[in-house]
């Protein structure tokens, strides 16, 4: 499944892929983490990202520039034994 | 006072419970409140793309500022993803290194993987994670844990959610001697009776789900839980009777009989 996220616009810019949890979605502009997790909907949720098998801090969305391939893993608490 | 001292922190309440299966959040915190537990344990998963914003969360229901949350690794396979997956809970749960480490060896029995468990064990307690660990009840291995530096060593007392009891009191009886961190039962457990012989044994703890949450009123058997923890822990300290098969001392006095 291929989720296309409408954003930002620029012309210049082919479309970009990320891997987020296990499934591909397509961006047309190349987001920063913290706006990717805004346009899925994500942001004032308590959760925690890896990207490519590296933890990303939280104060550093912002600052984290995404490229083509990454492989994201988006989490959060759940009931567990 | 007798408290649970797990890496320099004390508790009162000697029941870890965890936070799955229960039918709702609601029933998830009432379960949780009559427990008397302080340490609960969730599980780390991804987050529903698409979700709607407002869902009710685990969070809200049994909020990690009343009680100490304790990520689990449950359901992973490898050394590996138990690594990540405990990484990702301490920056979800801003620093919180409390943890329990737990590689399965088999999707049917759930039985721990004990060398990806060691392989785990080894590389989280040296990035500063305290490590609470599942394993099996092999003495041998529990002690290797503790060596390693795990901050307390939870064997299984039967199979994660068989309900079967403890099967074997002798292996948790030498892991409970050679041991200098505390020993908490994880798994097994099936009823109020199965942890108050647990405790009886003189572990220090028992952790429990499927039993509360498997039962037909787990908020009741929350309470029986709580009480059967307490009262095997008392009867440890107690020092229980010796048995023997008669006894030629009966309660009542032999002097003063009428008739004689």
């Amino acid at each position: 499944m291929v989720e296309c996220i409408p954003s930002l616009t620029n012309s210049n810019f082919k479309s970009m892929q990320l891997t987020v949890n296990g499934a591909p979605h397509s961006f047309e502009q190349k987001p920063n983490l913290f706006q990717l997790l805004e346009m899925l909907n994500l942001t004032g949720k308590r959760l925690a990202v890896e990207r490519n098998g590296e933890i990303v801090p939280r104060s550093q969305f912002s600052e984290t520039l995404l490229a083509d391939g990454d492989q994201l893993e988006i989490v959060v608490a759940v009931g567990g034994g | 006072m007798d408290e649970l001292v797990i890496a320099g922190k004390a508790y009162s309440s000697r029941l870890l419970i965890g936070t799955g299966k229960y039918k709702d959040f609601d029933e998830t915190r009432r379960a949780v409140e009559e427990s008397g537990a302080q340490i609960v344990t969730v599980a780390i998963r991804r987050t529903n793309i698409g979700q709607t914003a407002g869902e009710p969360s685990l969070l809200d229901a049994v909020p990690p500022s009343k009680y100490a949350y304790l990520p689990n690794t449950a359901g992973c396979y490898s050394a590996d993803d138990a690594i990540r997956t405990l990484r990702l809970a301490r920056e979800l749960l801003d620093g919180h290194d409390l943890v329990k480490l737990e590689v399965l060896g088999d999707p049917k029995t759930l039985y721990p993987n004990v060398v990806e468990t060691i392989k785990a064990a080894e590389i989280l307690v040296k990035e500063g994670f305290k490590v609470m660990v599942y394993t099996s009840d092999d003495p041998i291995i529990a002690k290797q844990l503790e060596n390693i530096g795990c901050v307390a060593v939870m064997p299984l007392a039967s199979l994660i959610g068989s309900g079967m009891g403890i099967l074997n009191p002798w292996n948790l009886q030498i892991i409970i001697d050679n041991a200098k961190v505390p020993v908490i039962v994880d798994a097994g457990v099936g009823t109020a009776s199965d942890a108050a012989i647990v405790m009886e044994l003189g572990c220090d703890g028992v952790l429990m789900n499927t039993a509360i949450a498997g039962a037909g009123n787990p908020v009741l058997m929350a309470s029986a839980m709580k009480k059967a923890v307490q009262a095997g822990r008392e009867a440890f300290l107690a020092g229980r009777m010796p048995k023997k098969l008669y006894s030629a001392s009966p309660s009542s006095p032999t002097a003063g009989m009428i008739g004689k």
